[in-house]
């Protein structure tokens, strides 16, 4: 009974993966494809059907968030986009000020259809902008403008309630000025959120390769710290505060799925290579969906879902993974919370002698009820968490 | 077939540098004198190893025994004794000498003498051996054969006027060099008679027939079923066979006094097998042994470690599958802290050492690291106990040392004139003392006496690449002298790296300490802490590095299906972590250690 109190308190998100892109960017690793022709009613109805099986297995927990993910969900038709979410708001309980997030990138087609997302029920729109500089667009890769990303942001600002954008800076050959500059520019046309990426080589991705080639340098240590720290500083003086290593938000904006993500709560995945985390008596499960859109359109078919992984998380596993998240967050880990999600203490979780020895160098911080990383341990996270886990 | 009067025997060894046709030549005077059919002949037939084969050197002695018909019409018995062919197997080769009266110096015509050539030659004298000169390669347009025969005259000190010129490789003038063997050399001398006596030459582990010995009967008779005795330490067994090589394998009922051949007696390893001892008849013993015999005693050490610890059981058996088959080198278990459980081995030399570990990894297919090799030290304590070290790790602390001596060599090495300087820098660098500077034509020969722990630490390789490769060289032990020596501790954030641990004189610690800090420095990966390096004597510190710590490592972008894969991720960093030794707070991979041991040989 208590679980289910829980439960209905945590609440759970959706996640919709829409696969298709336009054009594969070369520093994307995500698991998206360039279709001609977008079959899109097979899609859509293969959508609906896997997230009715789901929803029938899951509790009914109030939804929390959902977020169009991609590939580039704003390819998708507005009226798809209309029947997943009427699809899981009438499968479970709606939760006070749900959150329904769409990705979508600036091209002139996609901001005409903005309209129809909000009255299909988008109330969030986060932009693939990347960048205000026109060099700068086409070494990553996109198909936009810098007069089109201002225009989709001016519709959505008109259409949405809240607007986020993305920028991806410590580019090749970016100095610190002019990523200043580029950032002021662009925090005069932010609503209340903003997601800053540094430029981080993945592998298997175009520019992975012409990394190896040495035919793309990026910025070294120095400057990438220096950019992240003031990159701090300025978003800071416009009112938005850094809550991820990336993400900034007035306070009250923060994404509320992708927090989802960080807090280590469930979240349903559907969709080609959706990952989820979904607690099922008790037992926290990781899910995954078949990878490859036309060998996951079959199976969904063929057995009203693509799930290809559903594997029980031991309290190890879970540790490992609620710190490697719950790291990133500004406000940390809480203990307590820890404690019920995983099953096991912070402090047996983590080397101990490791932690004293990285508090004080000042890397992180902790009190016995809520471990965080200081700004300087969040420079290393990554190291942080190799030396910090068990 | 046992019965050749002496005076149709002659027993030789061919004496060159590598590469100057020494086995090729071997190879046309078994087919001249119809031993393998052509079908047979595979090239260079005496060197059976792969690493012997690819190296052009020979590791373990071999025979041939060949029936010649000379111009007077008698049919001569030829037993070519093939020596081992590297500084490092002096002593083997000093005993393959005495099974013989004589030797082919074989020169390179378009070479010219080598000190490798010149160290054995030497050795042949003192063997009391006729010496016969044999040019090969007159047939190369580089070929200078009066220039050659000036310097046989000039550096090695024999006429060389009827110096035989050939070509190995096309069979010219093979007859010439099979007279001369015949009319130049003269043949052996003993009394069937007599007690037994035959001198041990080598030995060797045949999976099917077991330990197998090459012998020189010097008195006396050896004959299937005899009750033998080693001389060394008494031991006995049974002749189970006597033969020939021919070069097959070949049955005999006896060998007689000035033959040579193999016997067969279920010994069960070659470590029972000491070369230079000397066999005799249980029954009817000879009252002394030969001259000259002298155990093996290894004079380069090193640890070697499996690179996965799980290949320490099979590390272990390779070893003793090697040793089957070569006595000369030892080994013993061993821990470090930095590199776990490994061996510490003890080789002839270095080149010794080189063919073991070539072999562990070939043969055994075994990924090993190697520690810098050492020396072995004669240590005098305080309390007047002595000690033999050959583990810098081992070393005690300086307040309990009295004296320590070194063992020193003498070096010949010849080079091009125009790289003589470079040579004689060399030299100095390393502590050496010049005895001899002369020189041939364009070609001088430098004698040095140097501190074999000079020599370990990368002297080869900086001989070569000042020299380009032309320079020759060639070493024997030269006795041991008090010395100033420190033992040098690498230190990473204050806790000894005993596997990079080092001795060496005082005068060069500090720029040998400061070079690998600085190597170590370039090896080691940034970590959260700063890393401190150092290098120390005892406890006072004589070069320092510091790894600064690692300014910034994080994934911009990380969402719910980033998650499995991040935890993959670091999963496999743990396992990454089982190569990593710690230090303190710091990490520190195998590798590192790895490359920093590669670097310093």
């Amino acid at each position: 009974m208590k679980a289910t109190i829980q439960h209905t308190q945590q609440g759970i998100g959706l996640y919709i993966h829409w696969p298709f892109c336009l054009a594969k960017c070369p520093y994307c690793d995500f698991n998206s494809y360039v279709a001609e022709q977008i079959p899109q009613e097979a899609y859509a109805k293969a959508l609906v059907q896997e997230l009715q099986t789901t929803l029938a297995e899951i509790p009914k927990v109030p939804l929390t968030s959902i977020f169009f993910g991609g590939g580039t969900p704003s390819l998708m038709l507005p009226s798809t986009a209309q029947r997943l979410i009427d699809t899981a708001t009438s499968l479970l309980p709606v939760s006070e000020n749900l959150e329904i997030t769409l990705e979508a990138n600036p091209t002139s087609v996609e901001n005409q259809k903005l309209k129809d997302f909000y009255h299909a029920g988008v109330n969030r729109a986060s932009l693939g902008i990347q960048s205000l500089n026109p060099t700068a667009l086409k070494a990553l890769g996109r198909e936009h403008s810098v007069g089109q990303a201002i225009e989709a942001l001016t519709i959505a600002k008109k259409i949405f309630p809240r607007i986020s954008f993305d920028l991806i800076y410590a580019r090749e050959g970016q100095t610190i000025q002019e990523w200043e500059g580029e950032l002021q520019e662009a925090l005069a046309l932010t609503h209340d959120h903003l997601s800053l990426y540094q430029l981080t080589i993945e592998p298997g991705t175009i520019f992975a390769k012409q990394y190896r080639q040495g035919k793309i340098t990026l910025p070294d240590e120095e400057l990438s710290t220096a950019m992240l720290t003031t990159t701090e500083m300025i978003t800071n003086q416009y009112g938005l505060q850094a809550y991820e290593i990336s993400n900034y938000a007035k306070p009250g904006a923060e994404s509320r799925h992708n927090l989802t993500y960080w807090k280590y709560k469930d979240y349903i995945g559907i969709g080609p290579g959706a990952h989820g985390r979904v607690t099922l008596d008790q037992t926290l499960y990781a899910t995954e969906r078949h990878k490859n859109p036309v060998k996951w359109l079959e199976h969904v078919q063929q057995n009203g879902h693509a799930l290809s992984v559903k594997e029980a998380l031991t309290p190890a596993e879970k540790a490992q993974e609620m710190l490697l998240m719950g790291l990133r967050l500004i406000k940390g880990v809480q203990a307590q919370q820890f404690e019920r999600r995983c099953g096991m203490a912070l402090t047996d979780a983590v080397n101990m002698s490791m932690l004293s020895a990285l508090v004080e160098e000042n890397f992180l911080s902790w009190d016995q009820e809520c471990l965080k990383t200081t700004p300087q341990g969040r420079l290393r996270l990554n190291a942080i968490l190799e030396a910090l886990l068990k | 077939m046992t019965d050749t009067p002496l005076e149709l025997i002659r027993n030789f060894s061919i004496i060159a540098h590598i590469d100057h046709g020494k086995s090729t030549l071997a190879d046309r005077l078994i087919q001249a004198c119809g031993g393998l059919t052509q079908r047979e002949m595979q090239a260079q037939v005496l060197d059976n190893m792969d690493i012997e084969r690819e190296r052009g050197i020979t590791i373990k002695a071999q025979t041939v025994r060949l029936n010649y018909k000379a111009e007077d019409g008698r049919t001569y018995v030829l037993n070519l004794m093939d020596t081992p062919g590297h500084v490092d197997f002096a002593y083997e080769v000093s005993r393959s000498l005495a099974a013989c009266e004589g030797s082919l110096l074989v020169v390179d015509a378009s070479q010219g003498v080598e000190a490798q050539t010149l160290a054995n030659v030497y050795q042949a004298i003192d063997a009391r051996h006729e010496i016969v000169p044999v040019l090969n390669k007159v047939d190369l347009p580089a070929a200078d054969v009066e220039d050659t025969k000036n310097q046989i005259e000039e550096i090695v000190g024999i006429p060389a006027d009827d110096a035989i010129g050939v070509s190995a490789k096309t069979g010219l003038n093979i007859e010439a060099v099979l007279d001369a063997l015949v009319k130049r050399l003269p043949p052996p001398k003993g009394d069937v008679n007599a007690p037994l006596q035959a001198l041990l030459v080598d030995s060797w582990y045949d999976t099917y027939l077991g330990v197998i010995i090459l012998v020189r009967v010097k008195e006396g008779r050896i004959k299937k079923g005899m009750r033998i005795r080693m001389m060394f330490n008494g031991s006995t067994y049974n002749v189970e066979q006597v033969g020939v090589f021919t070069p097959h394998m070949r049955e005999v009922e006896s060998l007689g006094a000035g033959e040579m051949g193999f016997i067969n007696a279920a010994i069960k390893t070659v470590a029972d097998c000491h070369v230079g001892d000397t066999i005799t008849d249980d029954k009817k013993p000879a009252a002394k042994a030969l001259d000259g015999f002298k155990p093996s005693v290894p004079v380069v050490w090193c640890g070697l470690y499996p690179m996965d610890a799980d290949d320490f059981e099979k590390l272990r058996e390779s070893l003793g599958k090697l040793q089957l088959n070569d006595a000369s080198f030892h080994y013993e278990a061993e821990t470090s802290a930095a590199l776990g459980f490994g061996f510490r081995c003890g080789f002839l030399g270095l080149l010794h050492l080189e063919i073991i570990q070539e072999r562990l990894s070939r043969e055994f297919d075994l990924n090993l690291i190697a520690t810098a090799p050492s020396v072995v030290y004669h240590l005098f304590k305080n309390d007047g106990s002595a000690e033999d070290l050959h583990n810098p790790a081992d070393m005690p602390d300086p307040s309990y040392i009295d004296r320590i001596e070194e063992p020193w060599i003498k070096a010949s090495i010849m080079v091009p004139d125009e790289y003589l300087g470079a040579v004689l820098g060399l030299c100095t660098e390393r502590r050496g003392q010049q005895i001899d500077l002369t020189y041939v034509g364009t070609r001088a020969m430098a004698i040095y006496r140097l501190p074999l722990n000079e020599v370990v630490f990368d002297f080869y390789d900086r001989l070569k690449s000042a020299t380009r490769g032309y320079a020759s060289f060639e070493y024997q032990m030269d006795g041991y002298e008090e010395s100033d020596l420190v033992r040098i501790s690498i230190l990473v954030n204050q806790e000894p790296v005993d596997a990079l641990a080092f001795v060496a004189h005082r005068s060069v610690a500090e720029s040998r300490g400061r070079a690998i800090c600085a190597k170590l420095k370039d090896l080691i990966p940034r970590q959260l802490f700063k890393i401190a390096i150092q290098a120390a004597i005892g406890s006072r510190v004589i070069a320092r590095e510091t790894i600064g710590a690692l300014s910034k490592d994080v994934t911009a972008k990380c969402y719910g299906g980033d998650i499995s894969r991040k935890r993959k991720l670091l999963d496999k960093q743990k396992e990454g972590k089982k190569r990593m030794r710690q230090f303190g707070k710091v990490e520190i991979p195998q590798s590192a250690f790895l490359a920093a041991l590669k670097i310093d040989r």
